[in-house]
């Protein structure tokens, strides 16, 4: 095999590498939310993902997520949480709060209309 | 960052006040405006959610001494609607105008390469000049957005579109500026710059058509609100005023003329008319309404004016609870769904890490010039791949169907309720209040004397202080022949029996064989002729007066009109039909023969229900239909439990589908609808792995080596745009359904 089809393959294999380290196992972000008159709130950047990824919560107590959509494109248009039966539009430039109280405590997804962009919120015991 | 709010306020009677309510407001730290209105009872407020909240608004309102609530859900729902509309049309307009600009660069390109007598650099720098507002202004979000997300360790639709067109052109660009050097060393080849445009113009295009039909699939909710009328006509001392829906408050009375919706839920006081509640049970029938008498807000007054007392305001009326029940199911997941949801989340590295093999393939195995071949094929991969279809496939059926459902009277909970409809096997149908009115009937008085209503009315007299429904329907039927009651001079009652005491001067016993035996009473003639009632399913009431049987009274609970042609429905679809029953064996038998059911299971009690729906659940999936109150354990216990209701009167909340049409035949319409559903969403999900599982490989040249056979770059990003607008299609065929 001639040296450029070598560099080739070996750069080639490197890059597939790096790319399923950087998306799947690379930095996420832990959000931990702010209790105010009794609501856990948290704002959630929404700019080609959600920023924090992971956002800390208590059961039992409400929880307000307040979801500032910063970019314009329609994967991330609507936010999702199956679990709480929320499916919310979010206008591009304003902060769309969605509050739910979680009553079990439990790892739940949120994501986009598509279900292409996650976000998980962990719901801890109530100390 | 700022947000606006509108809260409804209460109290206000004068200019003065609302001026102090504003004023108050407007001190408050983190609110930039606010502007309240007495007309509308209503504060608007914009403010920095960082710095305040709405409980802070209303707390600060409450303080001034007036009454201020949260807004309503239904108000967010409908300004949130409004809002994505908005956003929608103005996102359409705006793809569409960047579409047509990369189209006509398209064309442009490929008429400057097929002018002839063109020196080459002329052509080549004609295109990119034709491209560059194409990459830079109208496919700019493809690259800004998949940046973003690349910094959030994530990777969607975009980072595929802008990593194929970017590679695409930074290697035209490379062909264009670097030409004589490339060429003295024999690596030069022409650009691919009308590819570049050709697929960011086609993912537009594609785009466009997402967004429109991404629209439809909540029309239905749209519509539903859209029945809400905007003001009502509040009677006030000495007139009449028009107000705000948002300004009615319970108690308050409005009139409602011929040909205007009824705004909220509230009782007839004056007036008779009939209403068309057709908007949210389904059923075409107008409802006839006289004083006394229970109308829906949203649903349409026909022919006469009414007086109505409000009952219910905002989130609690029937509609809003219809809306938010409707919206709610929108956003759950069916079952189905999970295994798309796994392979969406990790789709766009898995193509990525396939585009970057297939390039090396190419160059190290690929005929000459290697590389080209290998860029170009490694960009239709990434052009080909569609994520969106495979996210969309099930949630807009979802979406499509649980509206469709809305608008003929079907409320479904949720998506995983649609799912297991599609998969019972068994139908258990309770018989008194679904099968039958649930209103029992006298049918039949049959007296000693020959004297019927006398019978009927000394009966009705006594069982007037009863609460059974079988002295209700004695009552009533005796109040419906115009007879003249008495009060009893005593009264007892026999719980599971009957009741004795004295009328007229006369010691009556009115109840069933049990009561008459115990007080010695020989039944006589009666005795055979109320066995031949028992048999058509009928209740016989004995009635006996000084120690003698006298007469016998018939009561029975009519069968709806349509309930056979439902069953046999039912048994079209394939599904066993069982009738649960609290009847006697016999009469419930009887029930069972008319309507055609397969099975009745009799003698019942209320509690035992659940424990026969477990037992039939040994065999799969069961539903069942009840009337949501008396049975609601063994709905809970189906695992589809299905209330059914007359009218809009119906517990909404109480089963996992809710028909508000009193008609049994919306038990198998309901099952088709979900049947189609489910069909739907497997031809989706079908069609989007197929798909991907066909078009990727094809991309990367794996029918090359046998059959020559290559994709161009521009003809993957019309196979991918065409994919996921075809799957929201084939959602939007249940608008029909």
């Amino acid at each position: 095999m001639p040296a450029t089809q070598l560099i080739v393959t070996a750069a080639g294999l490197g890059l597939i590498a790096w790319v399923n380290y950087y998306f799947f196992l690379a930095g996420r972000r832990v959000g931990a939310a702010s209790v105010r008159a009794g609501v856990q709130r948290i704002a959630v950047t929404v700019d080609g993902g959600y920023e924090p990824s992971e956002i800390h919560v208590q059961a039992g107590l409400p929880v307000r997520l307040d979801f500032n959509r910063k970019d314009r494109g329609s994967c991330t248009d609507e936010v999702v949480l199956g679990d709480f039966g929320i499916r919310t539009f979010l206008t591009p430039g304003k902060i769309t709060p969605v509050q739910f109280t979680p009553s079990r405590p439990g790892t739940y997804d949120f994501a986009c209309g598509m279900g292409m962009l996650h976000g998980k919120l962990i719901v801890t015991e109530t100390p | 960052m700022k947000e606006s709010v509108t809260i409804p306020v209460s109290g206000m009677t004068c200019a003065g006040c609302s001026g102090r309510v504003q004023r108050v407001l407007e001190q408050s730290p983190g609110v930039s405006s606010a502007a309240v209105n007495l007309l509308t009872r209503s504060a608007a407020v914009e403010f920095d959610p960082a710095a305040t909240s709405v409980e802070t608004l209303v707390e600060t309102i409450r303080g001034t001494g007036y009454g201020a609530e949260l807004p309503s859900p239904e108000q967010s729902i409908e300004d949130a609607l409004k809002a994505e509309q908005e956003t929608r049309a103005q996102e359409v307009r705006d793809i569409t105008r960047k579409a047509i600009v990369a189209g006509l660069a398209t064309l442009g390109c490929v008429i400057l390469s097929m002018l002839p007598g063109l020196p080459r650099a002329a052509v080549t720098f004609g295109q990119l000049a034709l491209t560059l507002p194409v990459v830079l202004w109208a496919g700019r979000h493809f690259y800004t957005r998949s940046w973003a997300a690349f910094r959030h360790h994530s990777a969607d639709m975009n980072t595929l579109i802008a990593i194929g067109t970017g590679a695409a052109f930074a290697f035209s660009l490379a062909m264009t500026l670097a030409e004589g050097w490339l060429e003295s060393r024999g690596l030069w080849s022409p650009p691919y710059y009308e590819s570049v445009n050709a697929i960011i113009g086609l993912v537009l295009f594609g785009n466009v058509l997402e967004a429109r039909a991404r629209g439809r699939t909540s029309e239905a909710i749209r519509r539903l609100i859209g029945y809400r009328p905007e003001t009502a006509t509040v009677l006030v001392t000495g007139g009449e005023r028009e107000v705000p829906l948002s300004a009615v408050r319970p108690g308050d009375q409005v009139l409602v003329r011929p040909g205007d919706r009824i705004p909220l839920d509230g009782e007839v006081l004056e007036g008779t008319t009939s209403v068309d509640e057709s908007m949210l049970t389904g059923e075409p029938m107008p409802v006839s309404k006289q004083s006394g008498d229970q109308v829906t807000g949203a649903t349409l007054n026909k022919n006469g004016a009414i007086r109505v007392r409000v009952t219910r305001t905002g989130k609690d009326t029937v509609l809003s609870r219809i809306i938010a029940m409707v919206q709610q199911a929108q956003a759950t997941k069916a079952p189905i769904q999970r295994l798309a949801d796994r392979i969406s989340a990790i789709f766009v590295p898995v193509v990525v890490s396939i585009a970057i093999a297939t390039f090396v393939i190419w160059f190290d195995l690929g005929p000459e010039p290697a590389y080209l071949h290998a860029l170009v094929s490694a960009v239709t991969v990434l052009i080909i791949a569609c994520p969106c279809a495979m996210g969309l496939a099930v949630p807009t059926a979802v979406m499509v169907a649980t509206g469709r459902g809305a608008e003929r009277g079907m409320l479904i909970r949720n998506a995983e309720a649609l799912q297991r409809t599609s998969q019972v096997g068994v139908m258990v149908l309770d018989k008194t209040g679904t099968i039958t009115e649930g209103k029992p009937a006298v049918t039949h008085v049959e007296a000693e004397d020959g004297n019927a209503d006398a019978l009927l009315a000394a009966a009705a007299s006594l069982e007037r202080l009863s609460e059974h429904p079988v002295a209700e329907a004695i009552v009533a039927g005796a109040l419906a022949r115009g007879l003249s009651l008495t009060d009893p001079a005593a009264f007892q009652a026999h719980p599971g029996q009957g009741v004795t005491g004295v009328v007229g001067g006369r010691k009556l016993a009115v109840g069933n064989e049990v009561l008459m035996t115990a007080q010695g009473r020989n039944l006589g003639r009666f005795g055979e002729l109320a066995i031949r009632h028992a048999d058509r399913g009928e209740t016989p009431v004995f009635v006996a007066a000084e120690g003698k049987v006298i007469g016998v009274i018939s009561v029975s609970d009519p069968l709806r009109p349509t309930s056979a042609e439902a069953v046999s429905e039912l048994h079209a679809l394939g599904l066993e039909v069982v009738m649960l029953s609290g009847d006697r064996v016999r009469a419930a038998q009887e029930v069972g023969r008319k309507v055609g059911v397969d099975r009745v299971i009799a003698e019942v009690l209320p509690d035992q229900k659940l424990e026969e729906i477990r037992k039939l659940q040994g065999t799969g999936p069961v539903a069942m239909v009840g009337d949501g109150l008396n049975d609601a354990p063994a709905l809970a216990q189906a695992d589809v439990g299905i209330a059914m209701g007359s009218g809009t009167d119906v517990a909404i909340e109480a089963g996992s589908i809710t028909l508000m049409k009193s008609d049994l035949r919306a038990v198998p319409a309901t099952v088709r609808l979900a049947r189609r559903t489910l069909r739907v969403m497997k031809q989706n999900l079908f069609w989007a792995f197929i798909y991907n599982v066909i078009g990727i490989p094809i991309a990367a040249g794996a029918l090359y080596p046998a059959f020559g056979l290559r994709l161009s770059p521009a003809i993957a990003a019309a196979a991918m745009a065409f994919s996921s607008v075809s799957v929201i299609s084939n959602s939007l065929r249940l608008r029909k359904a």
